[in-house]
């Protein structure tokens, strides 16, 4: 009978694996799988052993016992050392997802209601589709335009909130060729079920094939240069000499000194802020309020473009190789250099 | 004062009792008898249950196709009301305001709890709670969820947000009357030798909720009043495009969320300490650990909100430290699973419906309860946020844990509340159909969450149908379940055979007293020398 229900087969039970973190999560999964099912099925015994073995019969009275003090401690404390181990396994692989490796090939990401905007660093842009090569590790950098998405790709067993206002980010190295889901799973309006899309993951030929194909508008940093002119931004950040604002070149990456005292990475998230908000963290030696606010000037996308033509100005040097000890880097304003004499910045790099 | 102690049992000749001793309306609404006020909390909890159960029928039909059958509008307004009926207006009063409203004055052997006029209070509130949020529903609707994330609810939802919010802001204050009532009560209003070490294990976990109740709403309040400022006068709190901070919200919300699934659960457990032991005849085992871990539940809870979060960008250090404490709230859990499984051995065990409803919430939320250990877990946690797996983890330890809790505590105690017996063979068999429904409904959800299908989506992708038709299919076999007591339990108040004061032949204060009791429950204030699971002398100590 069921042999003519070919349906059942076809049901799949089990997400594709597809990404070199899903595999080890997947093992942890079924640990726990497994000592969730063990625990049932102990507990489900002896509920029905019990309930059988001192079923209410005529003239067998029930023995009233106190409690044990001794069972109780073995019950709290055995459990508790299992978890600890679900604790450390979940722990380090949770820590793993945190940091990308060196090599990873960036892509930026914002999520808008209700769709996926995707930029590649050569330029291309797709909606809703995000090719990736087999085997490259690729760091996902993702903003919102407006509300609270989540990006994930269950193939992947990866998933990151992209939440308005700052940047979010997750990693994953494609293992298996193929296409699969992207969803959004936090909540955001009406057309929710309808923010989903597809990672197509492809071999390397493919890849190279599909990517020559990049973009129209220039890279990434071509892209930025010209909103840079076109913002007029050139008109105070000077390429190579020190202007009414900070010199941008050598910058990404490296620590800033701040005006209140602190110092800072010039990460992408600084340099967001500093565009929209410049007044937030002033470099120490400049004025406030010479740079007007962009918040609400510019989008999401715009932003990236301007932070990968700020990047392209620096050394390639990835951000991990990058130790905090190094010294800030010295800005020196033009307002200050009326008594002193202090050159152009060098990088820092090494 | 003319009628000596000893002459209490059997009083079937004084037909007096909480019921028939007025009438009217009037009699009604301006009661201050904490049984009174219980019925009426029992009728308006049992139509906002259903009212949010139509919406979960309803949405469970549109998930039989893949691309839906409502338009994205009625489908997410539909989840949300389901969301935020059954939480705010049932769960959390579901046991406490009812049955521990009716059983907690009795159980410490009291006339009423300490403030029955805000006992009376806390009712108004809750009816002006549920009309606003059913104001919120009649006029459109309301799309956030309930959980209400900012920056959609405060800024971007075109629905009825406010409405909704206030109705769960008013419906807060009468949880938190009845949290401090019970507090009070447990505190000032013991009869003589009722000590602590003699409570009844169902009022020491609702003192524990009482406790969440009084610290944990404040919280809420002032997360949907600073929801309700940014949205009405645009102040920065939430939005980051005005200043504000979206994480924040998440933060206070979970703050009293989390330790909120504890009021929806701890009272269920309660009342799960009570059956075992009433149908084992039985002490219960472990006294002392079931009632500590009730209020090492209440405590932890406060500490675990930050595992809502571990995908938002949270410190991995902040990270680690609430799921090593989720880890921690899973033992008080375990120990009282473990404790219930061990009353029952060397006992008389007898299959009445009330303890058909125990042997499955043992069952559902030793289930749900190992599930959450999926999520406390911070890898698989990221690889299941957001999707069905959540949705099935939280319906086993909220709907197989506490509905079902709650369902064995209404037909364990409705002889006592009404005097009247129901229909054995209808309440075992309906009890039957909500295992097998329950089961069928949301045991899917779990294969579905690892595959990845998101939660509060209206369409999904094609290979995800046959698990929710599986699902939809359970629904209505669960929504007969739950209608079938409705009939026969309504059905016995007229028809039913006299109970008696103590058809189960229980231990306890409550079954000393007559059914229904009367206005005052006791003639005297009652001295209590024993346990309360008093089931004969202890024979026999293991370990």
């Amino acid at each position: 009978m069921w042999a003519n229900m070919p349906l059942l087969a076809e049901i799949p039970l089990f997400p594709p694996t597809a990404s070199a973190q899903a595999g080890p999560i997947d093992a942890l999964y079924w640990f726990l799988v497994a000592v969730s099912g063990a625990m049932t099925l102990l507990i489900f015994a002896c509920i029905i052993l019990f309930a059988w073995k001192y079923r209410r019969r005529e003239g067998v009275e029930p023995v009233q016992i106190e409690g044990s003090t001794k069972l109780e401690l073995t019950w709290s404390i055995l459990p508790f050392l299992v978890m600890l181990v679900m604790f450390a396994w979940g722990a380090q692989l949770y820590f793993a997802a945190q940091q990308p490796p060196n090599n990873a090939m960036e892509v930026f990401v914002t999520g808008k209601q209700w769709m996926w905007k995707i930029q590649y660093p050569d330029g291309g842009r797709e909606i809703n589709e995000l090719h990736v090569p087999v085997g490259q590790p690729v760091k996902l950098t993702m903003a919102s335009e407006d509300v609270i998405h989540s990006f994930s790709i269950p193939a992947f067993r990866v998933r990151h909130d992209v939440i308005p206002g700052r940047y979010n980010s997750l990693w994953f190295t494609p293992t298996k060729p193929g296409r699969y889901h992207i969803f959004c799973t936090e909540y955001c309006g009406n057309q929710h079920a309808g923010m989903i899309g597809w990672v197509d993951v492809l071999d390397q030929r493919a890849y190279a094939n599909w990517s020559s194909g990049g973009g129209t508008q220039g890279t990434l940093a071509e892209q930025g240069e010209k909103l840079f002119q076109q913002f007029g931004c050139s008109t105070c950040h000077l390429l190579d000499q020190q202007g009414r604002c900070p010199m941008l070149r050598g910058l990404y990456n490296k620590p800033v000194q701040l005006n209140d005292g602190r110092t800072v990475l010039a990460d992408d998230a600084y340099i967001r802020e500093s565009i929209l908000d410049p007044n937030a963290k002033v470099v120490t030696g400049f004025e406030p309020n010479v740079m007007p606010e962009f918040k609400g000037q510019v989008s999401e996308e715009n932003v990236i473009q301007l932070i990968g033509f700020i990047k392209s100005l620096s050394p390639q040097t990835p951000a991990s190789q990058q130790g905090p000890q190094q010294r800030p880097v010295v800005i020196a304003p033009r307002a200050a250099a009326a008594g002193n004499t202090q050159t152009q910045q060098q990088p820092q790099g090494r | 004062m003319a009628t000596p102690a000893d002459a209490a049992p059997e009083i079937e000749t004084s037909q007096v009792n909480y019921l028939n001793v007025e009438h009217g309306w009037k009699s009604w609404l301006l009661t201050t008898d904490h049984k009174r006020i219980a019925i009426l909390y029992l009728i308006s909890i049992t139509i906002m249950f259903f009212v949010g159960g139509a919406a979960a029928v309803a949405f469970r039909i549109n998930l039989l196709e893949p691309e839906g059958i409502f338009s994205p509008e009625t489908y997410n307004r539909l989840f949300s009301m389901h969301g935020i009926i059954m939480v705010f207006f049932f769960l959390v009063p579901s046991i406490p305001a009812t049955l521990a409203n009716f059983l907690i004055p009795i159980m410490v052997g009291a006339k009423d709890l300490a403030f029955p006029r805000i006992n009376l209070l806390s009712w108004y509130l809750y009816i002006l709670g549920a009309a606003l949020t059913m104001y919120a529903v009649l006029r459109g609707g309301v799309d956030t969820g309930w959980t209400f994330y900012t920056p959609y609810s405060s800024t971007y939802s075109n629905s009825y947000v406010l409405a909704a919010a206030f109705g769960v802001f008013t419906a807060g204050f009468s949880s938190i009357l009845t949290g401090l009532n019970f507090i009070v009560t447990v505190h000032k209003m013991r009869a003589p030798g009722m000590t602590w070490g003699r409570l009844p294990l169902f009022v020491w976990s609702n003192y524990a909720t009482g406790l969440i109740q009084v610290l944990g709403t404040p919280v809420l309040a002032i997360v949907l009043l600073l929801l309700a400022f940014e949205r009405i006068a645009h102040v920065g709190i939430f939005d980051p495009n005005i200043g504000g901070d979206p994480i924040l919200f998440q933060h206070l919300f979970w703050f009293y969320s989390h330790p909120a699934v504890y009021i929806m659960i701890l009272p269920g457990m309660g009342v799960i300490s009570e059956i075992i032991s009433c149908f084992s005849r039985k002490r219960v085992f472990g006294y002392n650990f079931v009632a500590f871990s009730s209020m090492a539940i209440a405590v932890l809870s406060f500490v675990v909100w930050g595992h809502h979060m571990f995908v938002t960008g949270e410190s991995m250090y902040t990270s680690l430290s609430f799921s090593i404490l989720s880890f921690l709230v899973a033992v008080p859990s375990a120990i009282k699973v473990f404790n219930w499984t061990a009353t029952m051995y060397k006992g008389s065990v007898s299959f009445d419906t009330p303890m058909l409803y125990a042997f499955g919430f043992i069952g559902l939320f030793t289930i749900g309860g190992l599930t959450g250990l999926f999520l406390a877990t911070l890898a698989t946690d990221v690889a299941t946020h957001g999707t069905y797996f959540i949705v099935a983890h939280f319906h086993y330890v909220m709907v197989g844990g506490m509905v079902m809790a709650f369902m064995g505590g209404i037909h364990y105690w409705w002889p006592k509340m009404t005097g009247r017996m129901y229909s054995e063979g209808w309440s075992k068999f309906s009890a039957l159909i909500v295992f097998v429904g329950f089961n069928l409904t949301f045991f899917p959800q779990f294969v579905l969450g690892y595959m990845g299908m998101p939660r509060r989506y209206h369409a999904y992708p094609p290979e995800f149908q046959m698990l929710n038709v599986l699902s939809t299919a359970g629904a209505s076999i669960l929504a007969v379940g739950y209608l079938l007591p409705m009939v026969y339990l309504l059905w016995s108040l007229k028809y039913g055979p006299k109970a008696g004061n103590n058809p189960w032949n229980a231990a306890g204060l409550e079954w000393q007293i007559a059914s229904p009791p009367t206005t005052f429950n006791f003639d005297e204030t009652p001295v209590v020398t024993e346990e309360a699971y008093n089931y004969g002398p202890v024979e026999e100590v293991i370990g």
